[in-house]
């Protein structure tokens, strides 16, 4: 049996399960909470600060991504401190980052507010790093949301080619020691391209396609199968242009158990003998 | 796998063989405290996150399982109550146990005692544990031994039949375990049913509306000395392509010459598709297709059609059927897949229960699921805990050491051990089109001791020579290797045929070949800058 016990939100009696986040109950309350770090199988980075709420006893602000929840607590996700809060978050991200592949984030942004005039300071301009046929890295795009750490590293991948490199303005993702990723550990799963919430990582063919201004949703119908190569039987979505007979792009449902969204360099890359 | 206490990867590389089930080897590892044990010639990579890693001589798996069997028994630790309950076949079993004392065979396994004593005691007294095994295991001329040594030694302790607990041999292919389901086997009906049962043969035709041959057919090793012997004069080969992924090649080509008539039905005009009178183009059909396949747990998944196939390919479902049809068979007809699985259905008891809609609806059903009530099943052997134990006692099937078929000696110093990289797969045909960053190349990897004892340098060209032919191919070093021990893949044959070295020494039971052992000498063609390579193709940047 579960653990459940009450909670307040926002001044309303909500149920919460032991064990769970402050931002799982505030889903199942469907109280609207804007997130970019955290992702369903990755471990919170608590770097975004997008999901911050007020805890009552609490001097700061608290992560309701990473935050579990305890009997009795008070939150607000309303008050003026909460939204201020959440709306800086996005000013300051819109002041730096190149939005233009993060629909998502931008409607977050729009929703909680955010001027994108406010501050006017240093933008990204780290150039685009195109160093293999499979994946590009456009670090403009990037919030160090650490997903791709995360992925990469200790949560699936186990293999730990990206790291987060400097400090403050200058901090960035890099591959080991900032060399070209063929010269690095990546082994290109492109599990970090799955995570990557700002289209900073994405794959070289959706990347090229976007560039030429041929990028074109509404024409793909995504198909789910079986990968083709080894025995584990991962499920893959084939993005595929009903024009041109091609895949455009593979990823993998995150709640399928097999795979939870990850895939090896086979799985997500290894397709293109369908159109030799 | 993320369920257990201790994984044993058993000549299983499966960080790249095999990487998504290697993401859930490594959450049981991280979230849950598992320890995982690596047993293997070669020191792959997975064995930096391992506990325990145990350098087996190539060949010594059952010298190996035996020890770790003796030990546990010199120390009491094994189940007594599952064993006197649920097994048969303990007495002898034991003695020859009794035979392996760690002590006594450091030679044959090349682990030391100490670490083969650790090793019973881990698993032993590990509340879950699940060994994992891949080809190293069985493409040996013993397959069947070395599994027979495995299964030992889940029996002994009790570990098989329980959530977490048990053992699992991964699959190299999405549905080599379904093809062997549907009857793909020289002795099975679909299901797994025993060919000689008349029951089963009985259901099969009742269905079928045509009698089933009891005769048990012959296993692709047995198919190739009939080839030799004038016995079969015409082959159907569908997706395989075995004059470049056989063992010892010189003598797989000339048996396919000898034939009188071959087909070959593929995805592309692979090697032994040149050799055939009629080509019969299919569909890709993981996105051309509709159908299932089966993967390493049993789990049944569909396939779907994303793309129109090329030219005049069609479904392999189509074309079979279409041969029937100009055979003139009567009572054959274009069918869907779904059509074709649900008459599967009515003839395997164990795939009765998976509409389309149900495998649609679970994500995959893992077989036996005998009714459309059935939820699958999750793990097989639960019955040997019942008690008393439900149906067949398991049998222990004492294994002895046979080393392998060819060992090193004077003129063949090196052993050469074969397998996958993580970027390719088997003989290619699929894998090599797409732009690996690192590109498609074959080398030979070589510990470093051995490549300064004959003058090697990483990139320099190399002759490797065994008793049945020589390639040419380029060394580089690996720490994965040790003195003695060199190591090539088979994913690039048009490059270098790794297979005109192998031996096809085979098990007398599986067929498999000894993919695994060959004893070669490495012999020096030019350094690295004398031989590089002519072409751009070498960043693999134009696949």
């Amino acid at each position: 049996m579960q653990d459940t016990f009450a909670i307040l939100i926002d001044g309303k009696e909500a149920a919460a399960h032991a064990g769970e986040t402050i931002l799982d109950a505030l889903r199942r309350a469907q109280v609207d909470t804007p997130t970019l770090c955290t992702h369903e199988h990755l471990t919170p980075a608590k770097a975004c600060r997008a999901c911050v709420v007020e805890l009552k006893g609490s001097r700061a602000l608290v992560a309701s991504c990473e935050r579990k929840v305890e009997p009795g607590m008070e939150l607000r996700t309303d008050s003026r401190r909460v939204l201020e809060a959440r709306r800086g978050v996005f000013e300051l991200l819109l002041s730096q980052n190149d939005v233009s592949a993060a629909p998502a984030l931008v409607l977050q942004a729009e929703r909680a507010g955010a001027d994108r005039e406010r501050y006017r300071g240093q933008r990204y301009d780290r150039g685009l790093h195109d160093d293999n046929e499979l994946y590009v890295r456009d670090y403009d795009k990037c919030i160090l949301c650490y997903r791709c750490v995360e992925a990469c590293g200790p949560d699936v991948q186990n293999t730990f080619a990206l790291t987060v490199a400097g400090r403050g303005f200058s901090a960035g993702i890099a591959a080991g020691y900032g060399e070209s990723l063929p010269d690095s550990a990546c082994v290109f799963c492109g599990n970090c391209v799955a995570v990557c919430p700002t289209g900073a990582l994405m794959d070289k063919r959706e990347h090229t396609l976007r560039a030429e201004g041929r990028w074109d949703e509404s024409r793909y119908d995504v198909v789910q199968t079986t990968c083709s190569y080894c025995g584990v039987g991962c499920q893959l979505e084939l993005h595929v242009d009903r024009r041109s007979n091609q895949i455009v792009k593979v990823t993998s449902p995150g709640d399928h158990s097999i795979t939870q969204g990850f895939l090896c360099v086979k799985g997500r890359y290894g397709y293109s003998f369908v159109e030799a | 796998m993320e369920n257990t206490d201790l994984i044993i990867l058993w000549g299983s590389n499966a960080r790249e063989a095999h990487p998504v089930m290697f993401h859930h080897m490594m959450k049981a590892v991280r979230r849950r405290g598992a320890k995982l044990v690596v047993v293997d010639p070669r020191r792959i990579s997975g064995v930096e996150f391992a506990s325990m890693y145990l350098p087996v001589q190539v060949g010594g798996d059952v010298a190996l399982a035996n020890a770790v069997a003796c030990a546990i028994l010199e120390e009491g630790l094994e189940d007594r109550e599952f064993i006197e309950r649920a097994t048969e076949g303990f007495a002898a079993y034991r003695e020859v146990a009794f035979a392996y004392r760690p002590e006594d065979v450091e030679r044959e396994t090349g682990v030391d005692a100490a670490s083969v004593r650790r090793l019973a005691r881990l698993y032993a007294t590990a509340d879950r544990a699940i060994i994992c095994w891949t080809l190293g295991i069985t493409e040996h001329h013993n397959a069947v031994q070395n599994v027979h040594a495995l299964i030992n030694l889940a029996l002994l302790t009790g570990k098989v039949g329980r959530y977490g607990s048990g053992l699992a041999p991964l699959r190299g292919q999405n549905n080599v375990q379904g093809g062997g389901d549907m009857g793909a086997l020289p002795n099975r009906l679909p299901g797994f049913q025993d060919l000689t049962d008349p029951a089963a043969r009985q259901r099969c035709a009742d269905v079928w509306g045509a009698p089933v041959p009891a005769k048990v057919g012959k296993h692709q090793t047995a198919m190739f000395e009939a080839m030799a012997e004038g016995e079969i004069k015409a082959l159907y080969v569908i997706g395989e392509n075995p004059v470049q992924s056989e063992a010892n090649l010189h003598h797989v080509r000339p048996l396919f010459e000898g034939l009188e008539f071959l087909v070959v039905q593929d995805i592309f005009l692979t090697a032994t598709g040149e050799m055939a009178d009629v080509v019969l183009p299919a569909s890709a059909s993981f996105a051309e297709a509709e159908g299932t396949v089966t993967n390493s747990e049993r789990r049944v998944q569909r396939l779907r059609p994303a793309l129109k196939p090329p030219g005049e390919a069609r479904d392999d479902l189509w074309i079979v059927e279409e041969l029937a049809i100009r055979l003139g068979v009567p009572g054959w007809a274009h069918r869907s897949a779904e059509e074709t699985w649900d008459e599967l259905r009515r003839v395997s008891p164990i795939h009765a229960g998976m509409s389309y809609a149900r495998l649609e609806a679970l994500g995959g059903i893992q077989w036996p699921c005998p009714s459309e009530d059935h939820p699958g099943s999750p793990f097989l052997h639960g019955r040997l805990w019942e008690d008393p134990v439900g149906g067949r006692r398991a049998p222990f099937v004492a294994a002895r050491h046979e080393p392998p078929a060819e060992q090193p000696d004077a003129e063949y110093p090196y052993m050469l051990t074969t397998g996958r990289r993580l970027a390719d797969y088997n003989t290619g045909v699929q894998s090599r089109h797409y732009a690996a960053p690192r590109g498609h190349h074959e080398v030979l990897e070589m510990c470093e001791e051995d490549m300064a004892r004959l003058g090697f340098a990483s990139g320099d060209l190399s002759r490797v020579v065994s008793r049945r032919g020589a390639v040419e191919v380029r060394v580089e070093a690996s720490r994965k290797m040790r003195p003695g021990l060199v190591f090539m893949s088979l994913n690039h044959p048009d490059e270098v045929a790794t297979n005109l070295l192998t031996l096809d020494a085979t098990d007398p039971v599986a067929g498999t070949a000894e993919f695994k052992a060959t004893a070669v000498r490495v012999e020096r063609v030019a350094a690295r800058a004398e031989a590089e390579r002519p072409t751009e193709e070498a960043s693999g940047k134009h696949a």
